[in-house]
């Protein structure tokens, strides 16, 4: 379960943003919308433990994520949340199937060579496993980073405008994938987005 | 998956540049082993040779080129002196061993030595097969001279007159290989030891063709006799001061110390050694900036990666070490790779040098070589210490959010 209460940020330039409270139950989906810069990406960075608001707290589990030390809260957001940014960012001296294994690893973790191969399959790219990025489609890049946000079995997913440089097909099929993958993986969802083709396919919003 | 793949990973997809960087190391480091290694091996080579000589004792002339002729057996003699001056100061009261000498002659670019069971005595020879040899014309042969000439006992050989070439073969007596010394690991492995008398046989056969001698010349000519050098051994330190000035003021001879001429020989070398140390000083001095410039220039590009590895869990002093290690990586590599060029040029170099008796090896260590393998470490830590700090400066956040 996730909790946010009396979050505020202020960024660089003074200007200051309240956020609501919001509760998320455990694998419940939620959209995240709102206009470019209303504050949607500042705000799933605090939730992820990557931004240290001004005030407020982040309880994922009845845990405290301000309240961590730097190196708790990294190895916390290893194990518990799995990020999928708009531009798949793999690292481009490893194969697809190293840069599961590198979240393990960088998480603390066992690495689950079996569960790598199937959440693969499970994508439809088990044939990319030996592959390099640069050798990869946006579009199967962006499967091998949900892989990756997986590959640890997190408590939550988070999804930051997964669909805005995508057509309507692929969009469809990012958003199936993400809801589906989340149900069978037991993880809540939060998809941060401005793109109106989501909202069918999920009916919780939180509106900045 | 591990730190040592993430990072090997990461420099083979940089190939080019982890070569020149490997290079860059591996060179400083090559030359100085190299550096290292011949100059241990030839302060030991000199050291070795000259141990328990105090002094040299020959004709006038360049008292290095004494010391080099007589205990290293590189350079020509200065001449020769009469051998009943050299007898004179062989019974001196403040010499404990005197080993006259008489050289001349070569067998296949090996020097024939003519002196007498004294010089045995200094060096503490003993014969691996066979035995000294005692008559005119018996020779025992050094461990090196029978491998590579392939002489056995009992087999004969002519000697070639001159200390290198086999130009003038003094065809009239044939040597004979009576033993074989032991291996010592210093000169005497590549020397011919025979009596004086062998030598001075040699010599005088030219006159002896047309004339016919009576008892009383060849009386005279024995008086007349001379030998190369004397190498002496003092009773008591004391004689260091004495002795010398004794000869060089009252004998037409001069004495020339080991100590000191090794001396002024090793710094002589030691301008090109040093220049060249510096050299290759030089060399680490660009390997490290090398690689604290594509390291740092990396970080622009890597700033992704690293932000998504503190993404999934890592911690910012797991990043810092992953970037440290990298450059470790490659100045380990390199000074490894600068051992192994530094000892096989040695040993091809060592493979090229026409004489036997300085002859340079690759095949053996000095520790100062781990001092080397350190001074890799230490220097990919210093060039990769200011790019790891960027992992300190990265806002992943912000690093992530940007579309790039």
């Amino acid at each position: 379960m996730i909790k946010i209460s009396s979050l505020a940020h202020v960024y660089e330039k003074g200007r200051r943003l309240k956020f609501p409270c919001w509760e998320i139950a455990d694998m419940e989906q939620w959209l995240l919308l709102g206009a470019s810069g209303s504050g949607k990406s500042t705000l799933l960075n605090i939730i992820s433990g990557l931004l240290k608001p001004l005030h407020g707290e982040v309880l994922i589990n009845g845990t405290d994520l301000y309240t961590m030390s730097a190196r708790e809260r990294d190895r916390f957001r290893g194990q518990h949340i799995g990020i999928i940014f708009q531009r798949p960012h793999l690292i481009r001296s490893l194969d697809v199937l190293d840069n599961l294994e590198l979240a393990a690893v960088m998480a603390g973790l066992p690495i689950d060579h079996e569960r790598n191969l199937s959440l693969l399959a499970d994508l439809g790219i088990a044939e990319l496993a030996k592959n390099y990025p640069d050798e990869l489609s946006q579009g199967q890049l962006q499967r091998v980073s949900v892989a990756r946000a997986l590959v640890n079995r997190p408590d939550l997913l988070i999804a930051d405008e997964p669909t805005s440089s995508l057509d309507d097909e692929n969009a469809n099929q990012v958003i199936q994938m993400l809801t589906s993958q989340a149900k069978d993986n037991g993880a809540a969802l939060i998809i941060a987005t401005h793109d109106g083709r989501v909202q069918d396919h999920i009916t919780k919003t939180y509106l900045l | 998956m591990n730190l040592f793949k993430i990072s090997s990973k990461n420099l083979i997809r940089n190939k080019l540049t982890t070569i020149l960087n490997i290079i860059l190391v591996a060179f400083g480091v090559g030359i100085l082993s190299i550096l290292f290694l011949a100059s241990t091996q030839i302060n030991n080579k000199l050291e070795k040779n000259a141990k328990d000589i105090d002094l040299v004792v020959g004709a006038k002339g360049s008292p290095l080129q004494l010391i080099l002729s007589s205990i290293y057996h590189i350079d020509y003699p200065t001449g020769n002196i009469p051998a009943k001056d050299a007898y004179k100061l062989m019974h001196n009261p403040m010499v404990k061993r005197a080993v006259p000498l008489a050289l001349g002659d070569n067998y296949n670019g090996y020097r024939i030595v003519g002196t007498d069971s004294t010089f045995s005595n200094l060096y503490g020879l003993s014969t691996e097969k066979g035995s000294f040899w005692h008559k005119d014309l018996e020779v025992t042969l050094g461990s090196t001279v029978a491998i590579t000439s392939g002489l056995k006992i009992g087999d004969s050989f002519f000697g070639a007159h001159g200390l290198t070439g086999n130009g003038d073969v003094h065809k009239q007596h044939a040597y004979q290989v009576k033993g074989i010394l032991k291996s010592q690991g210093n000169i005497t492995d590549n020397l011919i030891l025979t009596n004086i008398g062998s030598v001075y046989k040699m010599h005088e056969e030219k006159h002896a063709e047309g004339h016919s001698h009576s008892a009383a010349e060849e009386a005279k000519e024995i008086n007349d006799k001379q030998i190369t050098a004397l190498l002496i051994q003092y009773k008591s330190p004391m004689s260091v001061i004495l002795f010398p000035r004794m000869v060089n003021q009252s004998t037409n001879m001069q004495a020339a110390s080991p100590a000191m001429e090794s001396a002024r020989l090793f710094s002589l070398i030691g301008v090109g050694i040093d220049t060249l140390q510096w050299f290759a000083i030089f060399i680490m001095g660009i390997a490290a900036l090398s690689i604290f410039i594509s390291l740092y220039n990396a970080m622009k590009e890597r700033k992704y990666d690293l932000a998504i590895m503190r993404c999934l869990g890592a911690s910012k002093s797991k990043l810092f070490f992953l970037v440290m290690f990298e450059g470790v990586l490659v100045t380990f590599t390199g000074a490894c790779l600068g051992l192994v060029i530094g000892h096989a040029a040695l040993e091809l170099i060592g493979g090229y040098q026409a004489s036997s008796q300085a002859k340079l090896t690759g095949l053996t260590a000095v520790p100062q070589e781990t001092y080397l393998i350190l001074i890799g470490l230490v220097i990919g830590t210093l060039a990769s210490l200011i790019p790891a700090m960027q992992i300190y400066k990265v806002d992943i956040a912000a690093t992530l959010t940007k579309d790039c």
